[in-house]
């Protein structure tokens, strides 16, 4: 009989149709650990139920993909023999509560599905957004929450030895009462040695290893599901604590008991613990799990069947290995100083059997709850939109104070606050680190190296999610051309808000459609990610937002960096000056930060000439012509040209434009497609770019200290190198007031 | 000549010390497991960067009880060449084979890059190739890189010349901008900075080479 209330099961967020489902799959009442394994595996965070019909639309094979989503972390070929793992994740829920934990666990996280795979990890970056630091009502709570998330990460990646090489942070008032947190991490291994999650062998052992269990983060998963009302902070104890020690001493004993050659399947226990890795390592073999929870470490006494299966401890792993050879396996994790143990064993039933001291206390089928969560076609309309079409009447009263205001601004200024914070350069692969329009690592043992970015934008998806989307793609692609790598596979983070809110849904749908067309035509298929929803509090959702991390391949040697080396070289914009109009220039950031307003469009992206562009970049890169190379994008040529400046050189520039395009969008516009080099062989770069049917006008010229850009003879900004220099690179710390 | 780097469980850097010397030096390196209660026949062994057990505690305090330092104590004081990186550096200190402490860096937070050091002296086995006041570039990766020491102390090391490096544009307050120091028989050296870090051009500087090209120098003529 079950004694299982409408309020019970309500609060483990289940509908009354799913708790129907779930009472036709056991062709009874669940008890009420059931519930709560069912409620976490069905719970939007780990099933996808509301954007899975979507992200079918997403390609996932390509000629580089040998894991697409589905797994742990994807996986593709990179030649020589070697592969890397690759995968994003959000924290966002527990970084709002939580900064500093809720961050470092985001990483922990995101490391253990990428050594899961047999992979060392090699690099994290991160993609944060946070409230604007100065908004008098928010600021100091927005300040705070950086600070944290950063520590958090520091903490996290610096003491686990994995590099933090890039990334991006946005500030925008959207995001005030929700930060997004979102963390790639990428790791290499041999290809010939990637491990899988898919238990097999009936009678081998299911061994549980790192940390002892505890009540901590228990529903994490379920949390993350649903948006926040009030107060967050009775939600802190859901929140799970971080140890990076541990967390690499499992990295070391994973990797040494995968080498005894005795580990059959191998997860971590990420969101929904070991309920989700029992049910996901069956569901993917096709086998039964069989575990009794008196074997499984406990950090406390008295803990319940129920804590123990949606405990989300950190830095536990949980492995299948052969019969028979159990001791190779412990013999390594007592090596480390760690807890594995033999906690069940693969079954032929499919059926996931939890045992408490002999008990049954739980008796569900695997695919039920990895795979045969409920999928909604949820209805969607036209996107949301809170931002008029036209734009209004602006006239700039001083180009060169917007365009201090710009370099000073929170999205443009110089982040290197945050980044030092991050030891960038542990492993020593970082060829270029973080501040970079993508970072690159070599791989020691090859001539080959990786280049990595992360790329989104939600100011330009909240007035146009697909063409957001697509631009996002086009963009990060583009950053690793402008390093010379040719993008070969993406991962995606998507943050949105409410989906049972149909202008949420029609945000998300739009979106997944854009990246989907753009992936497909860049050719860099998603090869995993992770959907964050419920972005809301309040009922204020965020901007939409997806994220893409993109990851190309390069032949390794010296980086080819932003900034301007020598004077009297040639400045040419690859791909043209650009159009755009007074729709389009409302999601610039000359609008937001100047204007104050945003109106109208994104940008226009022709994608065929975007896809030639890049061609052409990486064809000069790899002759070795151009001497600095830098994307044009936020604040747009102004802002690059002084980016380009910033090196250690003091190199600027002298430009003169033959345009009569308005002055402010000549300026400041963003429209993709351009990318601003220096070289000494202007006549070989405009060769290639002719033979790629490409513009590209030769702008100016290098000068030591100072930059100057005129348009039809009349300068429109001029500063020495120096003091725009320190406005760009001191403006973070001003608004944080350290 | 031999190289044994020291590997603690939460060492980061090991690897990298162990390419920094097998492939960029050329010389061949071995690890050193943290439970080792002998060095084996190497001849100059390396504590490397990272978080040794953890470090939650003070940095290296745990460490300092190791099988593998009692080890290493004995290997400095039969006059072997002991060069202690970064962490390494703290354990040092920790242990007592180096004078002072290493304390929270003076801004709190950790920091990451490039840094220049001057060459204080080359009258060590780790910069007898260097010359006195050379300018080396090499990264700084640490949250407690502080150096500390009573007066008397700092007094000592300069009067002694024990300064080895000192940064040229102070990052983390460490006093008398003190960067790198030897013990008193100038075989043990301690320095923040990351040397194995800087091996090759590609990682942006090859000054570091140039401390392990010392220490093969000093051991050859030994």
């Amino acid at each position: 009989m079950s004694t299982l209330t409408p309020e019970l099961i309500s609060a483990h967020q289940l509908t009354e149709q799913e708790y129907q489902r779930i009472v036709s799959i056991l062709g009874r009442e669940p008890n009420y650990t059931e519930l709560g394994i069912f409620s976490v595996m069905w719970s939007e965070h780990c099933s996808y139920k509301s954007s899975r019909v979507h992200l079918k639309k997403l390609p996932t094979q390509g000629s580089h993909v040998i894991q697409g989503p589905g797994e742990n972390a994807g996986v593709i070929d990179v030649g020589g023999g070697w592969a890397v793992a690759f995968k994003i994740e959000s924290h966002n829920h527990p970084s709002f509560i939580e900064p500093f934990q809720g961050a470092a666990t985001g990483v922990g996280g995101i490391l253990r599905d990428i050594f899961t795979m047999g992979a060392r990890p090699i690099a994290v970056l991160d993609s944060l957004r946070f409230g604007p630091l100065d908004d008098p009502r928010t600021g100091a709570r927005n300040r705070r929450i950086l600070a944290g998330v950063v520590s958090g990460i520091a903490h996290y990646g610096n003491c686990f030895g994995v590099p933090t090489v890039g990334g991006e942070c946005v500030f925008e008032t959207g995001y005030s009462g929700n930060p997004l947190v979102n963390v790639l991490a990428l790791g290499v291994a041999r290809k010939d040695r990637i491990f899988y999650a898919r238990a097999a062998g009936v009678g081998n052992p299911v061994i549980y290893v790192g940390a002892k269990t505890g009540r901590d983060g228990i529903h994490g998963a379920s949390m993350a599901s649903a948006e926040f009302t009030g107060d967050a902070r009775q939600k802190r104890p859901n929140v799970q604590v971080g140890d990076p020690f541990l967390e690499k001493l499992l990295l070391e004993a994973c990797l040494e008991a995968m080498e005894t050659g005795a580990i059959v399947a191998i997860q971590d226990m990420g969101a929904a613990g070991l309920t989700c890795s029992t049910c996901e390592m069956g569901s993917r073999g096709g086998a039964g799990i069989e575990i009794d929870l008196q074997y499984v470490p406990q950090r406390e006494a008295g803990m319940t069947p129920y804590e123990i299966m949606l405990s989300e401890s950190q830095e536990r792993m949980l492995l299948v290995a052969e019969k028979g050879r159990e001791e190779e396996v412990f013999r390594v994790f007592r090596k480390w100083g760690l807890d594995a143990v033999t906690i069940g064993c693969v079954t032929a039933d499919g059926m996931l059997r939890v045992k408490n001291h002999g008990r049954v206390v739980a008796e569900i089928p695997n695919r039920a709850l990895a795979d045969e969560a409920p999928v909604y076609e949820r209805p969607y309309t036209r996107p949301l939109r809170k931002y008029p079409m036209d734009a209004p009447p602006f006239r700039s009263a001083d180009l060169e104070a917007d365009w201090k205001a710009l370099l000073a601004s929170g999205d443009v200024c110089s982040k290197r606050w945050i980044w030092e914070q991050y030891d960038y350069m542990v492993r020593t692969n970082t060829v270029a680190g973080p501040g970079g329009d993508a970072a690159v690592l070599r791989i020691k043992e090859t001539d080959i190296s990786l280049a990595v970015a992360l790329d989104g934008n939600g100011r330009y998806c909240a007035l146009a999610p697909r063409q957001g989307a697509r631009l996002a793609v086009a963009e990060c692609c583009r950053n690793l051309s402008t390093v010379g790598a040719l993008p070969v596979a993406a991962t995606n983070c998507l943050n949105f808000g409410n989906p049972e809110r149909p202008e949420i849904m029609g945000q998300l749908v739009e979106a997944i459609e854009g990246m989907a067309e753009a992936c497909r035509f860049f050719e860099t298929p998603i090869t995993g990610g992770n959907v964050s929803l419920y972005n809301e509090t309040l009922g204020e959702a965020i901007d939409p937002t997806p994220v893409v991390g993109v990851v190309g391949l390069l032949k390794t040697g010296p980086p080819l960096t932003a900034d301007f080396k020598r004077p009297g070289r040639a400045v040419i914009l690859l791909g043209g000056l650009g159009d755009c109009d007074e729709i389009q220039f409302g999601s610039t950031q000359y609008a937001k930060v100047v204007l104050g307003r945003i109106w109208g469009l994104p940008p226009a992206l022709d994608m065929d000439y975007e896809k030639r562009v890049q061609a052409a970049m990486r064809e000069i890169a790899a002759a070795g012509l151009a001497e600095s190379a830098h994307d044009v994008s936020d604040g747009g040529l102004a802002v690059a040209l002084a980016e380009s400046s910033f090196g250690p050189a003091g190199v600027g520039a002298v430009v003169e434009l033959a345009s009569g395009m308005r002055e402010e969008f000549l300026l400041f516009h963003e429209g993709p497609s351009r990318i601003l080099l220096s070289t000494e062989h202007p006549e070989a770069v405009e060769a290639i770019a002719r033979r790629h049917g490409v513009e590209a006008p030769r702008i100016g010229v290098t000068v030591e200290g100072r930059i100057r850009l005129a348009a039809r003879g009349r300068v429109l900004v001029e500063s020495a190198i120096e003091p725009l220099r320190r406005l760009w690179e001191t403006a973070l710390e001003r608004m944080l007031g350290v | 000549m031999r190289f044994g780097v020291v590997v603690f469980p939460g060492s980061n850097c090991d690897h990298d010390a162990w390419y920094a010397i097998s492939r960029n030096l050329g010389c061949p390196a071995e690890f050193i497991w943290h439970q080792s209660q002998s060095l084996g026949n190497v001849d100059a062994v390396i504590l490397p960067g990272g978080f040794s057990y953890g470090d939650y505690l003070r940095c290296g305090a745990i460490a300092k009880f190791s099988p593998v330092m009692a080890a290493v104590r004995r290997f400095a004081a039969d006059g072997g060449l002991v060069l202690g990186i970064c962490n390494g550096f703290q354990i040092l200190a920790e242990s007592g084979l180096l004078p002072g402490a290493l304390i929270r860096n003076r801004g709190l937070k950790f920091i990451c890059r490039q840094v220049e050091l001057e060459t204080v002296t080359a009258n060590s086995p780790f910069t007898c190739l260097a010359s006195k006041g050379q300018t080396l570039r090499m990264p700084i990766a640490h949250g407690e890189g502080c150096y500390y020491a009573d007066e008397r102390t700092l007094d000592e090391l300069e009067a002694e010349d024990r300064v080895v490096f000192r940064y040229r544009d102070n990052p983390n307050g460490s006093l008398r901008d003190i960067a790198g120091i030897l013990n008193r028989e100038r075989n043990v050296m301690g320095l923040m900075p990351h040397p194995e870090r800087a091996t090759e051009p590609l990682m942006g500087s090859s000054d570091g080479l140039l401390v392990f090209r010392s220490m093969a120098a000093a051991f050859a003529v030994r």
